[in-house]
C-alpha cells in the first residue's frame, strides 16, 4: 500500500498549472476585501458618510426641500445666544448625570442583592431584564398613564395616604416634569447595568471573600476592597454605555413631555429633532447635534484610558 | 482590544442560575446569615426594587382589560384589581384599527434588517479574526467606535441621504439603515465567538483543500450557533425598539411601526384611549417577551458580550 501510495507520488513530477486566478483566490487581502464589502458598504453609505454630512449641513442653511449654501458658524452663533438650546444642554447634563448615578448605584446594588443565594433564583434574574426588553416607547406610554394629571395611580395613592392633598401635577409643572422623566429612564435602564454587573460579580471567585472574612473585613471593607476593584474594568465599559445613550436619549422624552412644558424637559436630541424635521431648519438641527460629538467624544475617551489602565494592572500586553 | 472578560469566559447559563463561578463553593459564607437578617437586607429590598420594575407591566395589563369607566373613576371603584374584565380594547385594537398591519410592517423591518446585518457582521467577524488581513485591528477598533455612534446623531443628514436615494417613506428607508445600529453590534459579538473557535480545525479543513468559504460555511458557523441565536435575538430587539429613525423616515400611516404608530396614532385627544393605548403597549411587548422567555440564556450572553471587550 505505501509503497503504491509512494510509487505514484513519484511519477507525478508536474504540478497542475497555477493560474494568477487560484494565487488570488487564496490571497488574503483579496478575499478580505470581499469579506468586508456587505458590512462595510453598509457602515460607509449610511453612517459614515451621513456623521460628516452632519458636520456639513451644520455649515449651512440647508432647510427641507431646499439646499443651503455654507454659511460658516452662523447657526452656531445662533445657537449660542438661544436660550432654549442652553435650557437643552442643561437638562441634557442634568438628565445624564442623575440618571447615570442612580442607575448605577442602583444597579450594582440589586447585581449584588441577585447574586445572593436566592429561591427561584433563574426566574428572578430573567423578570429582571424584562423591562429592558419592551421596547422603550411602549414602556414610555406606560409611563405616561403612571403619570397622568388627573388618573395617576401615583397620585391616588398618595393621597389616600394623606401624605398629599392635590394630584401630582406629574408632566405639567418643569422640575417635576424633569424629575419624573429621569425616573423613567433609571426604572428602564437598572435592569441592563444589574444584569451585566451580576455577570461580572460571578468571575470574582468566592475564597477571596473567605479569606478576607477570616482576616475581620467587614462587608463594607469587603466590597470596597475586593468587589469593586475587580469589577472597575466591567463598570468602565457598562457605564460609558450608559452615559452614551442616555445623553443621546429621544425616544422617551418624546413620548412622556416632547420637550414641554415650555421646553423645559428639552434634551439637546429632542430639540435637534424638533428645530430640524418639525421645523423644517436641518441645518440648525445639526448644529444642535453636532454639538453633542464633543460630549460623547470625552466619554469615549473616559472608558478607554480607564481600560487601557485596567490592561496594566492585569500585567498584560496590549494586543 | 483587551478581553477584559474573555479571560473569564462568563458563562450565560451561570449568569441566570449560578451563584458564582465556582459551583462547589456555591454553599460558600451563606451560613453565616440568620434568616431575619437576609429578610432585611436581602428579601425587603429585592421585593420592593422588583415591584417597582413590574409595576408598570401589572398597570398596563390591567389597563388593556378594565372597563372604560372603571379607568376613570378611581373612587367607586378600587383601581388595582378589576372583576370585570373586557376584551373591548383588545378587540378595538386588533379589528377597528390598523394595529395588524403596523405589527406585520414591524416584524418584516425586523427580520430583513436583523437578517442582512447577521449575513454583513458573519463575513466581516470573520474576515477580522480570522483572515487578519492588514489592519484588521483597527477596523475592529473603528467597529466598535461605530457602535458608539448614537442614532439621534445621525438622523438629520441620514433623513436627507434616505431622501436622495428615493427611500422616503418606503420600508426600505428602514431595512437599509437599521443596519448601522445592528452591524456593528453583532460583528463585535461574533468576533468574540469566532476566537474562541480553535484554529486548528480550520487548519486542518485548509490542509483538506477546502476554501475559505467552505471553512466558513461548514466549520465556524455550525460552531457559532450560540453567538448566532444570539446576535440573531438581540438586532431584532433591537430593530423593534428603534423610534427616531422610524419617526423621522416614515410618513404613511400604513409603512409605520408599532412603537411610532402607537405614539402617533393613538394619541387622539380622546379621554377614553387609555384601555387601547395600553393594549397596544401590550401587543406590542408581548411578542418580544415571548422571544425573550426562549432564549434568555442567548439573551444574557449577548448582553454580557456586548460589553465583553
Amino acid at each position: 500500500m505505501a509503497e503504491a501510495a509512494l510509487g505514484t507520488r513519484t511519477k507525478r513530477e508536474t504540478y497542475p498549472h497555477v493560474t494568477a486566478w487560484d494565487r488570488l483566490k487564496v490571497n488574503r487581502e483579496w478575499l478580505a476585501w470581499w469579506f468586508m464589502l456587505p458590512a462595510g458598504a453598509f457602515l460607509v453609505l449610511f453612517l459614515a458618510y451621513p456623521l460628516g454630512l452632519g458636520v456639513w449641513l451644520s455649515f449651512t442653511d440647508t432647510r427641507i426641500g431646499r439646499s443651503g449654501v455654507f454659511i460658516g458658524l452662523e447657526n452656531y452663533e445662533w445657537l449660542w445666544d438661544d436660550s432654549v438650546f442652553w435650557i437643552s444642554v442643561f437638562n441634557t447634563l442634568l438628565y445624564t448625570g442623575v440618571a447615570s448615578a442612580v442607575k448605577f448605584a442602583v444597579g450594582l446594588y440589586l447585581a449584588l442583592l441577585l447574586n445572593e443565594n436566592l429561591p427561584f433564583k433563574a426566574i428572578i434574574r430573567s423578570v429582571v431584564l424584562i423591562p429592558f426588553i419592551v421596547p422603550t416607547v411602549l414602556s414610555a406610554i406606560a409611563f405616561w398613564w403612571l403619570f397622568d394629571s388627573q388618573f395617576s395611580i401615583i397620585s391616588w395613592s398618595l393621597r389616600k395616604l394623606h401624605l398629599i392633598s392635590t394630584n401630582i401635577d406629574f408632566l405639567g409643572d418643569p422640575w417635576t416634569a424633569r424629575w419624573s422623566v429621569i425616573f423613567a429612564n433609571i426604572w428602564r435602564g437598572v435592569p441592563f447595568i444589574a444584569i451585566t454587573l451580576l455577570a461580572g460579580l460571578q468571575t470574582v471567585s468566592p475564597s477571596l471573600y473567605e479569606a478576607a472574612t477570616i482576616d475581620g473585613a467587614s462587608t463594607w471593607q469587603r466590597f470596597r476592597f475586593i468587589t469593586y476593584p475587580l469589577l472597575t474594568p466591567i463598570i468602565a465599559v457598562v457605564m460609558t454605555f450608559s452615559v452614551l445613550f442616555t445623553f443621546t436619549d429621544f425616544q422617551l422624552i418624546w413620548v412622556l413631555t416632547r420637550g414641554g412644558p415650555v421646553n423645559a424637559t428639552h434634551l439637546m436630541a429632542t430639540l435637534s429633532y424638533q428645530r430640524a424635521i418639525l421645523g423644517g431648519h436641518l441645518g440648525e438641527g445639526a448644529a444642535i447635534a453636532t454639538a453633542m460629538i464633543p460630549f460623547l467624544l470625552a466619554a469615549i475617551l473616559i472608558s478607554w484610558f480607564g481600560l487601557q489602565r485596567r490592561k496594566w494592572q492585569q500585567g498584560e500586553s496590549n494586543d | 482590544m483587551t478581553d477584559v472578560l474573555a479571560a473569564k469566559q462568563i458563562d450565560p447559563r451561570a449568569v441566570l442560575t449560578g451563584s458564582s463561578a465556582l459551583a462547589d463553593h456555591s454553599e460558600g459564607m451563606s451560613y453565616l446569615h440568620s434568616l431575619p437578617r437576609r429578610l432585611v437586607t436581602l428579601y425587603l429590598p429585592l421585593g420592593i426594587i422588583m415591584l417597582v420594575l413590574m409595576f408598570p407591566f401589572y398597570w398596563m395589563a390591567l389597563t388593556a382589560i378594565k372597563p372604560d369607566e372603571q379607568l376613570l373613576d378611581l373612587e367607586t371603584f378600587s383601581p388595582f384589581w378589576t372583576w370585570t374584565p373586557t376584551l373591548k380594547h383588545i378587540q378595538k385594537l386588533l379589528f377597528e384599527s390598523s394595529y395588524p398591519l403596523w405589527l406585520w410592517n414591524t416584524m418584516m423591518i425586523a427580520t430583513c434588517a436583523t437578517v442582512l446585518s447577521i449575513v454583513a457582521s458573519v463575513l466581516a467577524a470573520y474576515a477580522i479574526v480570522r483572515l487578519r488581513y492588514k489592519g484588521a485591528q483597527w477596523v475592529g477598533g473603528a467597529i466598535f467606535l461605530a457602535y458608539l455612534i448614537p442614532p439621534s446623531i445621525l438622523f438629520i443628514p441620514l433623513s436627507t441621504v434616505v431622501f436622495q436615494y428615493g427611500l422616503f417613506d418606503t420600508p426600505f428607508a428602514l431595512i437599509l439603515t437599521y443596519p448601522t445600529i445592528l452591524i456593528p453590534f453583532s460583528t463585535w459579538l461574533l468576533m468574540g465567538y469566532f476566537k474562541t473557535i480553535p484554529f486548528e480545525l480550520e487548519e486542518c479543513a485548509l490542509i483538506d483543500g477546502a476554501s475559505r468559504w467552505q471553512i466558513l460555511t461548514k466549520i465556524v458557523l455550525p460552531l457559532a450557533v450560540p453567538g448566532l441565536i444570539s446576535a440573531f435575538i438581540f438586532c431584532f430587539t433591537l430593530c423593534w425598539n428603534e423610534f427616531i429613525y422610524a419617526l423621522t423616515f416614515i410618513s404613511s400611516t400604513s409603512h409605520k411601526t408599532v412603537p411610532v404608530a402607537i405614539v402617533n396614532e393613538f394619541v387622539d385627544g380622546d379621554i377614553y384611549r387609555w384601555g387601547s393605548l395600553m393594549a397596544g403597549a401590550l401587543a406590542g411587548s408581548l411578542p418580544l417577551v415571548v422571544l425573550y422567555a426562549f432564549f434568555v440564556e442567548h439573551y444574557v450572553s449577548a448582553m454580557t458580550g456586548a460589553v465583553k471587550e
